[in-house]
């Protein structure tokens, strides 16, 4: 088919103010936040109702057209990078929020639902949602369950596969394959709703997601305790963990990020700290001042030299801008921010911190720390000019030397952020030749033209 | 038209600023024309996206570019927001000014800005005529807005309930003053803007009484040109210059402590665009700048200079619109509010998203009017959501477009300026 008759296609399944074919106008969903090169899309296409995605899914298929499924395009490794001559699937066509049950603790929602609305809609029934990631105020859940995205919260929360209860979504050829149920327990087949967590947009359209939710923690005390160095504050993450006491938030910053978020702000953040810790413990108001002073005892015990507890909404906020901060502070500094999020085991915490500040020497380069020390997540983020080669190989070398070294201490090239193109020649290291090539045969049996998000994950 | 290689030249001087948008995509969360439309080129992101890739050469459609630069409020909520504190309205402004030297500017603005704008004394004289005849054309839409509407399916007007010309424009009812101060109180230079002068004249008095009252001296000078505002946002910056030139002759000369105006657009124009984007005389620059630090909002300068305090009478319920060109590029937003809470009669009852922008956008209301209205729309719902009968704002361009809004749906909630509101409670 020419271009033109598939143009005429899909405005017959969208309508013509759903299908985007201006150089112009494609050019704007040729990137995500990864810094990787911009690949411009033949076609970009927004369905707005269920069985548009599927025909659109379907006719990509018959065409043998690639399809990236893009909601925010907020993805950190390029997930939502089209592949050349291929189609975009705009999900914000379909952001509904169809059911929030507060019987059974459930909530139905269509894949372009923003996650801090849907966040905001499920508290005001009272509940909770507690998967948190950075984007969340443009994120959509679509995009949260295809990367398994996590957060501030994943320590004591988990992140969204933990609340992912059932999936609907179209196959290559526009069947609606249904998967989970809305109860606690189901093991009706194989679990491919678990499959479609974080496969990227490589095994399925998202159609309808069924996600858990939780009570709300009846009330939560935030602290900000200040170290020497980041081998006291790391040690006193673990010290925590050891007197099993799980906070639901507990988050590190070393010197450099404190300096320049107190440079961005103003905001009184002790400059001369080696480390910050960020922690918020919430639960039953008994629980929680119990857990707040043990966790007050345990840092002064590690070598913290002060600690400020928050005592209203406003200290409390204050703490936590300071954490919100840490990414923009650092990416005023320079023009390329590039942020890592290979995790360990939260014992080998110390160790890392170590290896970073060895890459960062080795490779002279600007490296940021922040991150959410207490489960292991450490944001690692590389501050430089894409636009000096020279310096942007150094930046590519200590990458894969992140890579290597958080892999060695028994951890994950990605916690978060998802695999994409950005780390999927890495896959071998972390996985083996058989994994991969398990994964590749199932994909080639679900998608045998491969349409769906060629490149990404198995590469 | 010159050749597509040398225009990525030009924009490659935009380099250097487009390089730190990182693509994290966080300004979809608050522009209002993405929160209607969810189209990425629509938002911050995607615009500087499509500089970046006219000007590496990834895209060669200059025409299609520039459409969508221009389908911008230019309210500067991604800017503020922006986690990598990109200058997104002065990127935008630029790219404006080079893809205008490029393309050049369209024969209905260049008739406008060049002929009429750029050459006050005509304007005025055009505008008079302009106020004696529209009764020919328009109707009374809302006698508490004091509306109009079309007679008749006339072009341009539309479907709009716009706020007519004043019979007697500002300029005419004060021409000029020159007084000294009371006491050891500052004396102030006005600068009135094209919007007060022409259509709101009552908000140049109420400023003129409330100065009075504090025992101001002032400085009101004959020969005021426009801010150059809707010029340089369609990227003239011929004309702009020209603008800037002619009010530093007005100004620079005259001893003032403060320079003052009740619009939110001139000062941030004054403020902001002046020094940044002028291309004239570069000896005017010195001049600019000393200007630019004395310039403050009306109520800024009535709070924080002043020291206007709020007072305990209250009165009926008025809610507060932020104007983008003060919350986002200036960050007033307490001083506002206090003169409110400082005018007899008034208590100030916050709405919904007073914050988000009213959908005026200067020239993005005549050209993209439909998405104007949507966003315009959502700001009345919130206005009406807050249950005041009146709406106050520090700009009389989110005036004339909140106006427009309340009169279509007859809301029966009056539209002032803060400083209205403050000089009806001072004494005669």
């Amino acid at each position: 088919m020419t271009k033109e008759a598939l143009t005429k296609e899909f405005e017959a399944i969208v309508g013509a103010d759903n299908v985007l074919t201006s150089e112009t106008d494609r050019h704007t969903y040729s990137y995500d936040a990864a810094v990787l090169d911009s690949v411009m899309p033949a076609l970009v296409v927004r369905p707005t109702t269920s069985e548009q995605l599927g025909k659109v899914t379907a006719l990509c298929n018959e065409n043998g057209l690639p399809l990236t499924v893009r909601g925010a395009g907020t993805n950190l490794s390029g997930g939502t990078i089209p592949h050349p001559g291929g189609v975009v699937v705009l999900t914000n066509g379909m952001s509904n929020i169809l059911e929030i049950n507060e019987e059974d603790m459930y909530a139905v929602v269509e894949p372009g639902v923003v996650t801090s609305k849907f966040a905001a809609a499920v508290a005001a029934k009272g509940l909770f949602y507690p998967p948190d990631p950075g984007s969340q105020t443009v994120s959509t859940i679509g995009g949260n369950v295809a990367e398994n995205a996590g957060g501030l919260r994943g320590l004591k929360y988990g992140v969204t596969k933990d609340y992912v209860m059932g999936v609907d979504f179209w196959d290559v050829n526009g069947e609606l394959i249904k998967t989970g149920s809305r109860t606690v327990k189901c093991v009706t087949g194989y679990n491919l709703a678990g499959l479609m967590v974080a496969s990227e947009g490589t095994l399925g359209v998202f159609d309808k997601i069924i996600l858990k939710l939780v009570p709300p923690p009846q009330a939560a005390k935030s602290m900000m305790a200040i170290f020497p160095s980041m081998k006291a504050a790391s040690e006193t993450v673990a010290a925590i963990i050891a007197n099993k006491i799980v906070p639901a938030t507990l988050e590190m910053m070393d010197n450099f990020t404190i300096r320049t978020v107190d440079n961005f702000r103003k905001a009184g953040l002790p400059t001369d700290a080696a480390a910050l810790l960020l922690i918020e413990v919430d639960g039953h108001p008994a629980q929680v001042e119990d857990e707040a002073a043990k966790v007050e005892d345990i840092c002064k015990q590690n070598g913290c030299t002060e600690i400020k507890v928050a005592n209203d909404a406003a200290e409390r906020d204050a703490v936590w801008q300071a954490r919100r901060d840490a990414l923009p502070a650092l990416a005023n500094l320079k023009p390329t921010c590039v942020l890592e999020d290979a995790t360990v085991p939260r014992s080998q915490i110390p160790n890392m911190i170590a290896a970073l500040e060895d890459i960062s020497n080795k490779y002279d380069l600007t490296i940021g720390t922040f991150g959410h020390a207490g489960d292991g997540n450490l944001h690692p983020t590389i501050l430089t000019d894409k636009r000096n080669e020279k310096e942007w190989e150094r930046v590519e070398e200590a990458i894969e030397a992140i890579f290597e070294r958080a892999l060695a201490m028994g951890g994950t090239l990605s916690g978060e952020h998802g695999i994409g193109m950005a780390k999927s020649k890495f896959m071998i290291d972390e996985t083996s030749k058989g994994t991969l090539e398990y994964a590749r045969r199932m994909k080639s049996v679900l998608d045998p033209k491969g349409i769906l998000n060629p490149g990404k994950i198995i590469g | 038209m010159a050749d597509i290689n040398k225009l990525a030249q030009m924009l490659k001087e935009l380099d250097d600023q487009l390089v730190n948008c990182m693509r994290c995509g966080m300004c979809q969360a608050v522009c209002p024309l993405f929160k209607e439309t969810g189209r990425e080129f629509d938002v911050a992101r995607g615009k500087l996206a499509l500089l970046d890739g006219l000007a590496s050469e990834m895209i060669k459609d200059p025409e299609g570019v520039n459409e969508r630069l221009n389908r911008c409020l230019l309210c500067g909520t991604c800017a503020a927001n922006c986690p990598s504190g990109v200058k997104v309205s002065d990127i935008f402004l630029k790219g404006r000014a080079i893809m205008t030297g490029y393309l050049g500017l369209s024969p209905v603005k260049k008739a406008i800005f060049k002929g009429m704008l750029a050459n006050p004394k005509l304007f005025d004289t055009l505008l008079s005529f302009g106020s004696k005849f529209q009764g020919l054309f328009t109707k009374e839409a809302d006698a508490l807005l004091g509306s109009s509407c079309a007679r008749f399916n006339a072009p341009v007007i539309g479907d709009r309930h716009f706020k007519g010309l004043a019979k007697k424009p500002f300029h005419k009812i004060i021409p000029e003053m020159d007084t000294q101060p009371r006491g050891d109180a500052p004396r102030v230079a006005i600068f009135t803007g094209c919007a007060i002068d022409k259509i709101f004249p009552s908000v140049g008095e109420a400023a003129v009484k409330a100065l009075q009252h504090h025992g101001c001296g002032i400085f009101l000078p004959k020969g005021q040109a426009c801010c150059g505002i809707p010029v340089i946002s369609s990227g003239d910056r011929e004309t702009f210059d020209k603008l800037v030139r002619t009010n530093l002759e007005v100004y620079k000369n005259a001893e003032f402590d403060y320079l003052l105006t009740s619009c939110a657009t001139c000062t941030a124009t004054i403020k902001e665009l002046w020094s940044d984007m002028y291309g004239g005389y570069a000896g005017d620059k010195l001049d600019i700048e000393r200007i630019a630090e004395k310039t403050m909002d009306i109520s800024q300068f009535l709070v924080d200079v002043m020291g206007v305090e709020p007072s305990e009478v209250n009165g009926g319920d008025v809610t507060y619109h932020d104007p983008c060109h003060l919350r986002n590029s200036l960050k007033i937003t307490a001083q506002p509010r206090t003169l409110l809470k400082a005018s007899k009669g008034c208590s100030l009852k916050e709405m919904p998203e007073a914050a988000s922008c009213c959908g005026c956008g200067g020239s993005f209301n005549l050209n993209h009017y439909e998405l104007s209205q949507k966003i315009g729309n959502r700001k009345a719902d919130n206005i009406q959501a807050s249950g005041a009968k009146t709406v106050a704002t520090s700009c009389p361009a989110c005036m004339l477009q909140i106006t427009d809004m309340l009169s279509q749906r007859q809301a029966g909630v009056g539209v002032k300026h803060v400083i209205e509101l403050y000089a009806d409670g001072l004494p005669r």
